[in-house]
């Protein structure tokens, strides 16, 4: 007679250590953190390059400017740069019972990002690991280390959590595994046929996986001559305006490109901060303004039985 | 996971962990029906494999610490964190100072931090060796 052995799902939480229970505890971690944030906010893309770090800089330091509390999640963990645009503070990060402490930047806000916790300027990320293999878990590290630097940063009550994700549509869906309803996902593109491209699958990437609120920002979306003040188109291809059309999302900024607020930002200076009157930072201020609308809509409608 | 006892039909306990300082693991498991041990040993891939979730096997003898996933498994990472002083100060002599200094620097913060807590619980001031062992015995913190 076949002898019967009881299955794994038979045995229910006997013996306690379960795989299952320790990752519960992190999500209620992460879930009770998160309850003292009004919004969070995504700033993806796909494409690399297209400048999401440079909008959430300087969304961030344009939020705080208009009386908002502002942490700001870097979300590229091999290629961490929030740090350098909004001139965080250096040293330490503070282990207290509450969590880790962000670090304060000059724009303001308070951050947390992998650039924060290397020995040095050049030192590249690097794990803990067998020789062989890491790539079976260094996705699954990376993820740790977002899911970390929401869950036990010590960001005490926001207003807003900017999480800056690394290019890759799969970040997309990476973060939603630990932020399943953002207050909105801003895309960030450039009026250039292959960022255009990559953004249309993001977009597709977070329709499908039930994102409600995205938005579009075409950065470097033209460029005011400095001898004549007439725009010139950088790359040529379709214009922010038109993708959002035709991909049907809202357009919630058009960013001229401006070499100028780029080096300011780049040096810890967002644009709203350093050359307010600028056609860029103006246009990002505007994207300040309609991520706020934006949640007054939200929540009004969220609180309609 | 999760080990029986077939003859006992008994879900094993978790006994203890080591961490031979190799990449690998042996945990052992324990029927508390009949006393039937059995050692679970994993190669380095496999308990890499278990430590990038960020979970324990057997589970928890001491609450997750605050980036702890990162703090233990950033090999490029400098001193980046620092201990807030609690209210209660304990205090380290010498030969606790000495110990603490040989754990490897990537948790050495984290480590202090779990001794610190289980003093301040215990209403005990000062970590001695004796209060280190003692702890370690309390929380299986083995090659702690």
């Amino acid at each position: 007679m076949k002898r019967r052995i009881r299955t794994y799902a038979e045995l229910g939480d006997a013996a306690g250590g379960s795989i299952g229970a320790q990752v519960a505890a992190q999500t209620e971690r992460l879930t009770r953190r998160l309850g003292a944030i009004g919004h969070v906010v995504a700033i993806a893309s796909g494409k690399g390059g297209v400048g999401k770090s440079f909008i959430t800089a300087n969304l961030a330091a344009a939020l705080v400017r208009r009386g908002h509390r502002v942490g700001v999640v870097d979300g590229d963990v091999n290629g961490p740069t929030a740090a350098l645009m909004l001139g965080a503070a250096r040293g330490p990060l503070t282990v207290a019972d509450d969590g880790v402490h962000p670090a304060n930047t000059a724009a303001g806000c308070t951050l947390m990002s992998m650039d924060l916790l290397l020995a040095s300027p050049d030192a590249p990320v690097r794990w803990r690991e067998p020789a062989d293999g890491g790539f079976v878990w260094q996705s699954t590290l990376e993820t740790g280390a977002l899911r970390e630097f929401l869950a036990d940063t010590a960001w005490g009550e926001l207003d807003y959590l900017l999480v800056d994700l690394a290019p890759g549509t799969d970040r997309i869906s990476r973060l939603l595994a630990l932020v399943p309803d953002p207050s909105a996902m801003l895309l960030v593109t450039t009026p250039s046929a292959a960022a255009a491209s990559v953004v249309t699958r993001s977009v597709t990437h977070a329709r499908d996986a039930g994102v409600r609120d995205i938005a579009l920002v075409s950065n470097m979306d033209g460029h005011a001559c400095p001898s004549c003040g007439s725009a010139v188109p950088v790359f040529g291809d379709e214009p922010g305006a038109a993708l959002a059309e035709r991909l049907r999302i809202p357009l919630w900024a058009t960013v001229p490109f401006d070499p100028a607020v780029g080096a300011d930002t780049d040096r810890g200076r967002p644009a709203v901060l350093a050359a307010p009157h600028t056609a860029a930072a103006r246009a990002l201020e505007a994207l300040a303004r309609a991520l706020e609308n934006h949640v007054r809509t939200r929540t009004r409608a969220e609180a309609i039985p | 996971m999760k080990f029986l006892c077939i003859g006992c039909d008994t879900v094993m306990s978790f006994a203890e962990r080591e961490l031979p300082g190799d990449g690998t693991m042996t945990a052992v498991f324990t029927c508390e029906t009949c006393g039937r041990e059995v050692a679970m040993l994993t190669n380095p891939m496999e308990t890499q494999l278990v430590s990038s979730l960020g979970i324990q096997v057997g589970g928890r003898t001491v609450p997750e610490q605050p980036m702890e996933l990162v703090r233990g498994n950033l090999a490029t990472g400098g001193a980046a964190f620092a201990d807030a002083e609690a209210p209660g100060r304990v205090t380290w002599n010498e030969d606790a100072t000495e110990r603490l200094a040989r754990v490897p620097s990537f948790v050495r913060g984290m480590v202090k931090r779990i001794y610190t807590d289980y003093a301040r619980e215990r209403g005990i001031a000062t970590i001695t060796t004796d209060v280190m062992d003692r702890a370690r015995s309390d929380l299986g913190l083995e090659g702690m």
